[in-house]
């Protein structure tokens, strides 16, 4: 724990801090029990990069990610995005922020079943600044043929596609991917992942991956590994490895 | 928001049974309010709008005979606009092919001009042309009744002499709005008529040349009539005046106010449970349907959406909603509403339908229904958006489960898993559970109140003729008859029994109230007219003193033991005192009642009597009315069969089709909300039915668990819906309790099986549905989608 803050100056020491956190705690009261997602974690994620938080079920990967994102607020610590404290942020722009900055996809896709892949984009893009047509969106992830099929016309790794075309349409600074190959086999996951790199290379999206699968690790740039609320380890990989070479 | 919109859309064509049976809801609060306060208001139009075009008359008085100097007199009353003075003859006609004995009235009219007052809307032909002694004008009621028109004649019995007067015009008058005979509770358009004649002609052929027998006079604006009425008594007192009264006392009209009174009770009470009910019911339904969209909301706000932006979005599903049913429900209210105003201008006689649905009856409706809608689905939506999504999308944490009273128990081991669930879910969610007993209760409710009244108005009707009015044929006697008279009738064809009564005119006064009526002296052990208690029990007649119905004794604020004071309104005017010796239970009229003896002591006379009642054969009856029809002091001849089907007939026609479009409504609501029940309930526990077929449950089982739910609230909200139920038919009762009649407030055992029957086969009904669902469910992507 005394080294973490060593660990991550150590890392970043040429490059722009895009979120940086210190202390952050949160606690669910959930039903009858009591649980403390985080217990303290400081880390930080740098612009352009891709960085895979890696953690078993249950050691509060998502939490973190959610609360990066701003689906959730923290019980203690801060969240600076860019210097600004989102801790201390209000509804209002904690909406803005969901809304201009951040690309959130999710492990269960989370469509709107009663719109077409098209219609799930056009919700985003519909209220972003300077968007990409979904139509753009939809090819980049490759689902141009696909595009007025709904939700349950769908496969799975179709929908998680959908769900990343949704998350980049808006040209957000971060996107921020949980578990998004969960509920997908290796082979559609391997898709999944392209498609997530790709937009990664080409727009230069700073990205946050949640994952338990150790080896999609090695399309990172850097490593964070959790486990029971706290960061237990991290480190840089050498090279990213593509998507295509990774396998389970 | 072009995708938002389309999402809408979707959502609305995806919940379009849920949307459907909600606009059902929603149309029948906004229906019941529009009818209701539509027909009120366009009866009370229609008919202020016919008083005053027509100058309907404030003070009417009858007198004996009075020279038509006397008119004079009366028109330099103080405060007094128009006088009329006229002839008014009690007639006896026949009418070409109709057997039955017809009577009626005759007024005149002056000699080629309309009256000033009480004037005449002529509908078809014209007045009786200036010096035409042989012409006449028919009340409508009368020429359609026994389709006559404009040059049919009629044969009329003036003072014994007989005369043909052919028909100059079909009119309408404000005096006979509700035209009815001097002994009758309900018109009967084919034994009374009411026409008009040159006031000449008719003075000659009723003796009154140079004379008159009747007032009417219209009052100066802000005028009140009791000054005006005490000058009118002084003056005609010396010419047999039996004493004037004013608008509120005046046949027609009281009817005519009665009846509004009760369409505004109806107005008021049934449209504030319906209203109500939907209202409640639409809070729980948008709520519901929104929470089951909870995590839709989740992923919204994390794309950035505004709170702002999602209540928007789910107010405008809600509007769609609202505006479906509103519109629905304003054209079926404005349709509906104008057909009853059509069923009560059958009964009330107007010139035409002033027919108006008004901008805040249909503001309030739609705002109430919107409103709760409104709140409800805000509620809700509030409720979804006040989480961060992070955990909006997570599902809820487990409930708290613990063991119960129930599980303790040594029953519990014998209940399967399935039922287990059941009970347990219902115990837990108590809020959810109390909600949707209520929401099927208020149907059950809805349901009895529509319908109780049919039973009740059936149970009246026998209970008046049944066990208080048991003869057959009703005789008045032109003037008091000695009482040997009754041995003449029991001598007549096919009378087995003859009873004789007197009946007075009064007005009964305690303190300030007072009532005009009339105390009829039944012989002291009379077999044809019964007079019973609350419980039906027989009252036996005191030797002295007076009886009357506990709703007059209500009115007038008097208690058995008090002395009422009576005025007497036939012959010598005078006041007396007549203590009260009990009260009489009687759904129908507002009378007194006397021991006929003590009642001709009371008037200081012999044993006169004011006609008789006789038990007839029937198969004699045709010969009976003949022998009748000559007799000379029969002024009318009134079948108590007939009078019976006739109060059915406008209790049907009026109170009981408000009730069937109350019933229709009911049944509307409850189905709607049943359904919805169910439809949510549904898709509440999709993915636990969906886990349950996966570990094995068959089909069978799984559905157990929604119909068991279902069942289980079902036979809880059955009695509550009676409890709810009978209290609104309790107050619906109360508010229409009027003059002419009181439907007794009697809830039988059918309208609590139809109430409870209604609400099992809704609830069987949605069941079935739910159930076709069960059998589609997929379990593989119900347990995908969510969280």
């Amino acid at each position: 724990m005394t080294s973490e803050p060593e660990i991550t100056s150590h890392v970043s020491e040429r490059r722009e801090e895009v979120f940086r956190t210190e202390g952050l705690t949160k606690v669910y009261v959930m039903g009858e029990v009591t649980i403390h997602a985080l217990r303290g974690v400081n880390m930080a994620l740098y612009a352009g990069e891709l960085t895979v938080l890696l953690g078993a079920s249950g050691c509060g990967k998502s939490t973190l990610l959610n609360i990066l994102g701003g689906l959730d607020v923290a019980t203690g610590g801060t969240v600076r995005y860019r210097g600004r404290d989102l801790t201390r942020a209000g509804e209002r722009e904690l909406t803005r922020y969901r809304r201009y900055e951040v690309g959130f996809v999710f492990q269960l896709y989370n469509m709107i079943p009663s719109l077409t892949a098209r219609e799930n984009v056009a919700i985003v893009t519909e209220i972003a600044r300077e968007p990409m047509t979904p139509e753009e969106a939809l090819a980049l992830v490759g689902l141009d043929d696909r595009m007025d099929h709904f939700p349950s016309q769908l496969s799975g790794g179709q929908q998680q596609r959908v769900a990343i075309a949704r998350a980049i349409a808006k040209r957000p600074a971060v996107l921020l991917c949980d578990e998004p190959t969960g509920a997908l086999d290796s082979k559609t996951s391997v898709g999944v992942l392209q498609a997530i790199e790709n937009i990664n290379r080409e727009l230069g999206t700073t990205t946050g991956l949640i994952t338990h699968n150790e080896v999609i690790g090695e399309m990172a740039d850097r490593v964070i590994r959790m486990s029971d609320g706290k960061v237990a380890e991290e480190h840089r990989n050498p090279s990213r490895r593509p998507p295509a070479e990774l396998s389970w | 928001m072009r995708a938002l919109n389309r999402k809408l859309f979707r959502d609305l064509s995806t919940l379009k049974g849920q949307v459907a049976a909600i606009g059902v809801v929603i149309a029948a609060g906004v229906m019941t309010l529009i009818v209701f306060m539509t027909t009120l208001d366009s009866l009370t139009l229609t008919k202020d709008r016919f008083y005053r075009d027509f100058q309907f008359a404030d003070v009417f008085a009858d007198l004996k005979r009075a020279p038509n100097s006397v008119g004079e007199r009366l028109r330099e009353v103080s405060g007094v606009n128009h006088v009329e003075t006229r002839v008014h003859a009690p007639i006896r006609m026949e009418v070409p092919d109709f057997g039955d004995p017809v009577r009626g009235r005759l007024i005149s009219l002056p000699d080629g001009r309309q009256p000033n007052v009480n004037r005449l809307y002529v509908r078809e032909g014209a007045l009786p042309e200036p010096g035409r002694p042989d012409q006449v004008a028919v009340n409508e009621v009368f020429a359609e009744a026994h389709d006559l028109g404009v040059g049919d004649c009629l044969t009329v019995i003036i003072r014994g002499s007989m005369e043909t007067l052919a028909i100059a015009g079909i009119v309408l008058s404000p005096e006979f709005v509700y035209q009815l005979g001097p002994a009758d509770l309900f018109p009967d358009y084919e034994r009374y008529g009411v026409l008009w004649m040159n006031e000449r002609a008719l003075a000659n052929a009723y003796g009154m040349d140079g004379a008159f027998n009747n007032v009417v006079l219209t009052l100066q604006a802000g005028v009140v009539p009791g000054p005006v009425i005490d000058s009118l008594d002084q003056i005609l007192a010396p010419y047999g005046g039996i004493g004037a009264y004013g608008r509120e006392d005046q046949m027609s009209h009281r009817f005519v106010s009665d009846e509004l009174d009760q369409v505004r009770a109806m107005a008021t009470i049934l449209p504030a449970i319906f209203l109500g009910v939907a209202a409640f019911l639409l809070h729980v339904l948008m709520g519901r349907i929104i929470r089951t969209q909870r995590e839709q909301v989740a992923v919204l706000k994390a794309f950035g959406y505004t709170n702002g932006e999602i209540a928007f979005h789910y107010a405008l599903l809600t509007g769609v909603i609202v505006l479906l049913g509103s519109v629905l429900g304003i054209l079926l209210g404005a349709w509906a509403a104008d057909g009853l105003a059509r069923i009560y201008m059958e009964y009330f006689r107007f010139p035409e339908i002033g027919f108006r649905v008004r901008g805040w009856v249909i503001g309030l409706a739609v705002a109430v229904a919107g409103g709760s809608a409104f709140f409800g689905a805000f509620a809700a939506v509030r409720g979804a958006v006040k989480l961060p999504p992070a955990e909006a999308m997570r599902p809820p944490a487990p409930e708290r489960f613990h063991r119960g009273l129930l599980e303790r128990s040594p029953l519990w081991r014998f209940i399967g898993q399935p039922t287990r669930i059941i009970l347990r879910n219902l115990s837990r969610h108590r809020m959810k559970s109390a909600l949707s007993v209520s929401g099927i209760a208020l149907s059950g409710a809805l349901l009895l109140v529509g319908s109780y009244q049919f039973n009740a108005v059936d149970h009246m009707i026998d209970i008046q003729y049944r066990l208080i009015q048991r003869m057959d044929v009703h005789l008045t006697f032109t003037d008091p008859t000695p009482e040997r008279s009754i041995g003449e009738l029991r001598h007549q064809p096919g009378v087995r029994y003859a009873e004789g009564y007197r009946s007075v005119p009064v007005r009964l006064v305690n303190r300030g109230a007072s009532y005009q009526t009339s105390i009829l002296g039944i012989e002291g052990d009379s077999s044809l007219r019964g007079l019973i208690d609350r419980r039906h029990r027989p009252v036996a007649l005191p030797p002295e003193g007076m009886l009357m119905t506990d709703y007059l004794a209500d009115y007038l604020g008097v208690f058995p033991g008090d002395q009422v004071e009576v005025e007497v309104l036939e012959g010598h005017r005078r006041t007396v005192s007549v203590p009260l010796a009990g009260t009489v239970d009687e759904p129908i009229g507002v009378s007194a009642y006397m021991d006929r003896r003590a009642l001709n002591r009371l008037m200081r006379e012999g044993p006169a009597l004011s006609g008789a009642w006789l038990l007839t054969e029937r198969r004699e009856e045709r010969a009976l009315y003949g022998e009748l029809w000559r007799m000379s002091r029969i002024a009318s001849i009134g079948l108590i069969r007939d009078a019976e089907s006739n109060i059915r007939e406008h209790m049907e026609e009026t109170v009981l089709a408000f009730m069937a479009v109350a019933l229709l409504l009911a049944c509307s609501i409850a189905f709607g909300v049943i359904y919805n029940n169910a439809r949510i309930a549904l898709a509440e526990r999709m993915r636990e039915l969906a886990t349950l077929r996966v570990l094995g449950f068959s089909r069978g089982e799984v559905a157990w668990i929604l119909i068991g739910e279902i069942a289980l609230l079902t036979v809880i909200a059955i009695p509550l819906g009676w409890v709810l139920g009978t209290l609104f038919a309790w107050s619906l009762s109360y508010a229409m309790s009027v003059d002419m009649f009181r439907i007794p407030f009697i809830v039988t055992t059918w309208t609590y099986a139809f109430s409870a029957a209604g609400v099992l086969v809704a609830s069987f009904l949605s069941v079935l549905l739910m159930v076709r669902r069960i059998r589609k469910l997929d379990m593989v992507s119900a347990l995908k989608t969510g969280e």
